[in-house]
């Protein structure tokens, strides 16, 4: 088998797991689309559609998991995993670029020229007079109501620090990982993972501390819009990440991944080092400056 | 194929030559800067024509001489480090040539400062609002009756018998000649664009934000426009005429005016 | 099947799995992990996409054909706009040039199949759905989207029932294609034959690997894009408005960060297709091999700062409009370096003139013709004039129709033989050739007459005055439209012709031409020999 698998790409002779994915997937956006217009039915439709997904990913991965340990995988299939879940994590790093990109037009475009800068000086006058540019601000038509920011200490500041040490642990667990040092790997492993649904549940706490004691809420205009959609959707990514991590470490338990074959782990470590990125851009950009 | 292409192309040089021909170029206008426009928009056109005649007319005589049935062998060149930095740079230097009097023309446009009359308009679903700024008159302007009624599906009416079909207002916009008027856009809905051709003014009406834009009529008579961003099912039905007029006959349209709206005002 | 293909030694290794051929059956194509047929089914997908779109199409030539209202209300006529865009942008162009890719870069490169077989199967059957919720909105209440392909807020806000199924078909588009670009990229990085080096790779690769990375910078963007939409519907943020901060101009800014790159998206593996076409028949090596690779490169990366020039009439300070302008016009140069060494590349070669090749030198011709009013529209000041009239029209359709979509049929028919193991019909292909090349600039070429002359796109009726051009245009749409049909006659006769060689063309060069015709189901199980890749740069 080695002898063939080195000389040969692995390639799979049919699978049914995209097909199921597809079908999954017509069912959760049929779904949520309908709910969204006031269907009831449609919330069930779009829970059918997420439990197929979640069984086809399991199923999807447990396949490949099984090829993988039976040494199906050569070292050029092992790369070519590697260089797709680089290039998948850069789509996600532009789709958050998206928001930044929201963000910065806000601040640095929109909401100066509502308050009368560059070539909007009859923006100001005839349509938000005495409107002020300023940030975090809900716009010249308060939408949403008075409202207080989202400073950066406290649990923010918390946060900051349980993503940086999951970070550095994920990064031991991996040394230990290459070092064979089994036990070290599971406890780091678990430390990360654990961090990180702490960090998740943290972001719950401010999010009901935002919404009951400050106001704050997604539509408090533009702030509040581009505070919860990027915080949101990191958290989302955070979540997934541990989620991933937990997996990762019931492998280690059940003895998978060798000192020089390991992608799935370090698949995951890249993504989780990605949120953490991700959270950086957040913590100086949404809650510091 | 090839005599199509060269055909289609002939067609514009001679829509070039025709100049003001309004059915198949961009009409020169009757302000400074539309003639500039179109000045702009000739000289790229000729560049692209000059271009185009080089490019295509190597590669037809290529067609007609280098082909296998004259028992030519191919030569077997596949770079030259010379032609290709002078097909780099040529092209650079042509745009360059069309950037700068672009570029003045650009400035021109944005500068609308000290207007002699100012107007807001203001775009709806589907009509326009104007307000004159200092002489304190406003009214709507929709389509024109006449066009409505043949607009429909199956109206029933030969729209070649509405004249101006959809070109026309019930209330035009009424300017001086030779005054600069500043046009103050904005949107009560959805995106808008308010466009009148000769007088190469065209600027999207968006909720929220105020865009500048102007203009300075060097000749009587009207001009129509269309709104000219999608905003939704009746986009194709809310023309732009402006009226321009000597400056007293536009005194007197003010003034009338102005009792006017006095009236409307009071009756409510 | 054996894969006794390549280099005569394959014989040697039988396995389990290349001994079995493909399952039979509807399993064959639902669960395919095989380049061969995933390409094929991402081929046929978009071809009935065209058909779907272009009778879109022709329902809008239709109420357009005199002035006056005939046939549709103009909400009816503003979703098919929308639908006919979206249909051929993202049904048609696209996956016709991602099926292209599955059939040839394996081929091309020397790899036994795509890297990531099974999320190619994925991001095949994605497609589907996602085009089957997107047409179902025709049916919905309050109609399909209508607010142009552009989806432009407010507007796109007023859409009935349709708005969400819109956005979430969007979406799945986008998965589809970063799932489609990741793989192309990972295969051509990863799965080379040896001695195959980057400046060795063929054209269309090249072309393709550059397309790729562009796909997976911008889909997630526009992804972004259209949840930003979704929320400020449903869930009341304030992306899109002013009163809350936001302002609708900054979704055409994001909008068109998107938009703009993925016009080369559209382009790029054209320009890749021509190039391996024209040195065949032209049995002339591909001019300037680097400087085409070069000029692809910046290409992509211009196409990431001139997104505003769609933008000239939004109210941009004047410094925006000067960078985009300036930006704008550079593309020109790159762009004519392809040109000129396509032209250079026939000079004085020894050409004959098969379909494919007559398709690829109408490309050259019209596709140039198009970038010309691009440039025109470029100028600022003028665009001011040309801006959402049939001019742009004119612009994009000479640069897609007889550009993209005369591109794919060169490399279908280019590539035909290799898939089926015939001869197409050169008659018919000859046929729909010049019938398609005519009607195409009878469709296309007057619209540039009604946008100068100031007649608006996106309206169902106009003013007498444009009646005439419209009239043409018109005729030209539906003799072009038929003219398609000629295409599904050759596809129906496409095994009546004689036998093809392995060779196929007389001046083809490149592994895929080292293959049996038909290819057989695997392809390059083991990498071929050095002296065989060599091929594809003798
Ligand atoms: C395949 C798709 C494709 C391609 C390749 C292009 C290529 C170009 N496009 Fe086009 N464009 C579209 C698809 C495409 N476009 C679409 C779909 C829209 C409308 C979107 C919508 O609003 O719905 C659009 C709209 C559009 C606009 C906005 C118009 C408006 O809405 O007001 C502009 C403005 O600058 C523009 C410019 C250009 C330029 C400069 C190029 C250049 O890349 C062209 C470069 C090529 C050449 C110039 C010819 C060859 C060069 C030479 C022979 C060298 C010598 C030449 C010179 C030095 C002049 N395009
Ligand atoms: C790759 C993209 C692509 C392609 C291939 C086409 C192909 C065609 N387009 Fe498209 N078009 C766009 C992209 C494309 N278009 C975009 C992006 C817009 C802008 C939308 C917007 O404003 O938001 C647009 C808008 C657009 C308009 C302007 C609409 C408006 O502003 O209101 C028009 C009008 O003439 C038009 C016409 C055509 C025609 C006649 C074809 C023809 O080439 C189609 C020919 C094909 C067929 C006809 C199908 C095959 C044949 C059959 C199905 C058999 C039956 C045929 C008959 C009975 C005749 N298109
Ligand atoms: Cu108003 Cu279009
Ligand atoms: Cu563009």
């Amino acid at each position: 088998m080695t002898t063939h698998t080195d000389e040969h790409y692995y390639v799979p002779h049919g699978s049914h797991w995209p097909a199921v994915g597809s079908l999954g997937l017509l069912f959760l956006m049929v779904g949520v689309s309908s709910w969204l217009n006031g269907a009831d039915f449609g919330f069930y439709v779009m829970l059918t559609g997420l439990a197929v997904i979640v069984f086809m990913i399991t199923g999807w991965f447990a396949t490949v998991i099984g090829e993988s340990e039976g040494g199906l995988y050569n070292a050029q299939v092992d790369k070519s995993f590697r260089q797709g879940m680089f290039w998948f994590i850069f789509s996600e790093v532009m789709f958050f670029a998206a928001f930044f990109g929201a963000l910065f037009y806000a601040r640095n475009m929109s909401i100066p020229w509502l308050g009368g800068a560059s070539n909007n000086f009859f923006t100001n006058l005839l349509l938000w007079e005495g409107y002020e540019s300023t940030w975090p601000t809900n716009g010249p038509g308060g939408v949403g109501g008075e409202y207080k920011a989202m400073g950066p200490f406290g649990l923010p500041l918390i946060n900051t620090a349980l993503l940086l040490t999951s970070s550095i642990t994920v990064t031991i667990a991996h040394h230990a990982l290459i070092a064979g040092k089994r036990a070290q790997l599971s406890i780091f492993l678990a430390a990360t993972f654990i961090l990180g649904f702490v960090f998740v549940y943290l972001q719950g706490v401010e999010y009901i501390h935002a919404y009951q004691d400050l106001n704050l809420k997604l539509t408090s205009g533009i702030y509040g819009s581009t505070f919860f959609m990027l915080t949101g959707f990191h958290g989302m990514h955070v979540t997934i990440g541990a989620i991933m991590l937990t997996i990762i470490f019931f492998r280690v338990l059940k003895g998978h991944f060798t000192r020089d074959k390991h992608f799935a782990f370090e698949a995951v470590a890249w993504y989780w080092h990605f949120v953490d990125v991700v959270w950086i851009g957040l913590y100086v950009f949404v809650y510091w400056m | 194929m090839i005599r199509k292409a060269f055909l289609s192309l002939l067609g514009l040089m001679a829509a070039g030559t025709a100049g003001a021909d309004w059915a198949i170029n961009m009409p020169e206008g009757v302000t400074e800067l539309s003639k500039e426009t179109y000045d702009l928009h000739m000289m790229v056109f000729w560049w692209c024509v000059a271009i185009g005649i080089v490019v295509f007319g190597v590669m037809i005589i290529s067609l007609v001489k280098h082909r296998k049935s004259k028992g030519v062998e191919p030569a077997t060149f596949s770079h030259s480090t010379t032609a290709e930095v002078i097909w780099t740079a040529i092209p650079v230097v042509i745009l360059l040539l069309m950037a700068v009097p672009a570029a003045e023309t650009m400035v021109k446009l944005e500068d609308s400062r000290d207007p002699d009359v100012s107007i807001v308009v203001t775009g709806y679903q589907w009509k326009w609002h104007y307000k004159y700024q200092d002489e304190g008159i406003e009214f709507y302007s929709s389509l024109a009756r006449p066009s409505v009624d043949a607009r429909r599906l199956d109206a029933g009416v030969d729209v070649n018998s509405v004249d101006n079909y959809l070109l026309d207002v019930d209330r035009p916009v009424v300017v001086p000649k030779g005054a600069k008027v500043r046009i103050l856009l904005t949107s009560n809905d959805v995106l808008h664009a308010w466009w009148v051709p000769d007088l190469a003014i065209k600027k999207d009406a968006v909720p929220g934000i105020v865009n500048e834009s102007w203009f300075r009529a060097e000749e009587v008579g009207t001009y129509r426009g269309q709104c000219a961003e999608l905003c939704g099912k009746d986009h194709g039905y809310m023309p732009v005429v402006v009226e321009v007029v000597e400056p007293a006959a536009y005194q007197a349209w003010v003034d009338t005016r102005k009792d006017g709206d006095a009236k409307l005002a009071s009756a409510q | 099947m054996t894969t006794t293909t390549v280099d005569g030694h394959a014989a040697d290794h039988h396995d389990a799995h290349e001994d079995h051929g493909p399952p039979k059956g509807l399993k064959r194509w639902l669960f395919s992990t095989n380049h061969k047929d995933i390409g094929t089914m991402y081929l046929v997908f978009s071809l009935i996409m065209f058909f779907i779109g272009g009778a879109m199409a022709m329902v809008i030539r239709s109420e357009l054909a005199v002035p006056g209202l005939q046939f549709v209300h103009p909400e009816f006529f503003n979703s098919m706009t929308t639908m006919h865009a979206l249909i051929m942008v993202f049904g048609a162009v696209m996956p016709a040039f991602v099926g292209l890719a599955n059939w040839m870069i394996p081929l091309m490169i020397g790899a036994p199949d795509m890297a990531l077989p099974r999320m190619n199967n994925w991001s095949f059957w994605i497609l589907p759905v996602a085009f089957g919720i997107l047409l179902s909105t025709l049916l919905m209440p309050g109609g399909a989207p209508a607010s142009g392909w552009t989806m432009y807020p407010p507007l796109v806000l007023q859409t009935g029932d349709a708005f969400p199924f819109l956005i979430f078909s969007v979406h799945l588009m986008g998965i589809s294609s970063i799932m489609g670009a990741i793989n192309v990229i990972v295969t051509i990085i990863n799965m080379r034959a040896p001695d195959m080096t980057l400046l060795k790779m063929p054209m269309f690769v090249w072309m393709w690997l550059i397309t790729a990375y562009l796909l997976i910078a911008v889909m997630p963007v526009l992804a972004g894009a259209v949840t930003m939409l979704l929320t400020d519907q449903f869930f009341g943020t304030s992306f899109f408005l002013a009163a809350g901060g936001g302002d609708p101009v900054m979704f055409q800014h994001i909008f068109w960060f998107f938009g703009h790159p993925e016009v080369y998206i559209m382009i790029l593996p054209a320009f890749g297709v021509v190039s391996e076409i024209i040195p065949t028949f032209s049995r002339k090596k591909l001019f300037g091999h680097d400087s085409m690779v070069y000029a692809g490169s910046s290409i992509a990366f211009l196409s990431f700062i001139v997104w505003a020039h769609h933008m000239f009439t939004v109210g941009m300070p004047l410094t925006g409009q000067m960078f985009f302008m300036f930006a704008t016009m550079l593309i020109a140069v790159p762009t004519g370096v392809k040109v000129f060494n396509w032209v250079a590349t026939m000079w004085r070669g020894a050409m004959t003139f098969e379909t494919p090749m007559l398709f690829s030198l109408a490309f050259v011709f019209l596709f140039t013709i198009g970038g010309f009013s691009g440039l025109m529209l470029a100028i600022a000041p003028a665009d001011i004039q040309y801006h959402d009239t049939y001019f742009v029209v004119a612009h994009f359709h000479y640069v897609l129709v007889p550009g993209s979509i005369f591109a794919i049929m060169a490399g279908a028919y280019y590539w035909l033989p290799k898939w089926t193991g015939y001869y197409y019909s050169e008659k018919l292909g000859k046929t729909h050739f010049w019938l398609s090349t005519i009607f195409v600039n009878v469709t296309f070429f007057p619209q540039h007459f009604l946008g100068l002359a100031g007649m608006p796109r996106r309206i169902p009726d106009y003013s007498t005055q444009f009646a005439d051009f419209n009239l043409v245009s018109s005729i030209g749409a539906f003799g072009f439209g038929l003219s398609q049909l000629i295409f599904v006659l050759v596809l129906l006769t496409a095994k009546k012709g004689a036998k093809a060689d392995d060779r196929v063309w007389e001046g083809a060069h490149g592994l895929e031409w080292t293959v049996p015709s038909p290819a057989p189901w695997h392809t390059f199980t083991t990498p071929p020999k050095a002296r065989i890749a060599n091929e594809a740069f003798e």
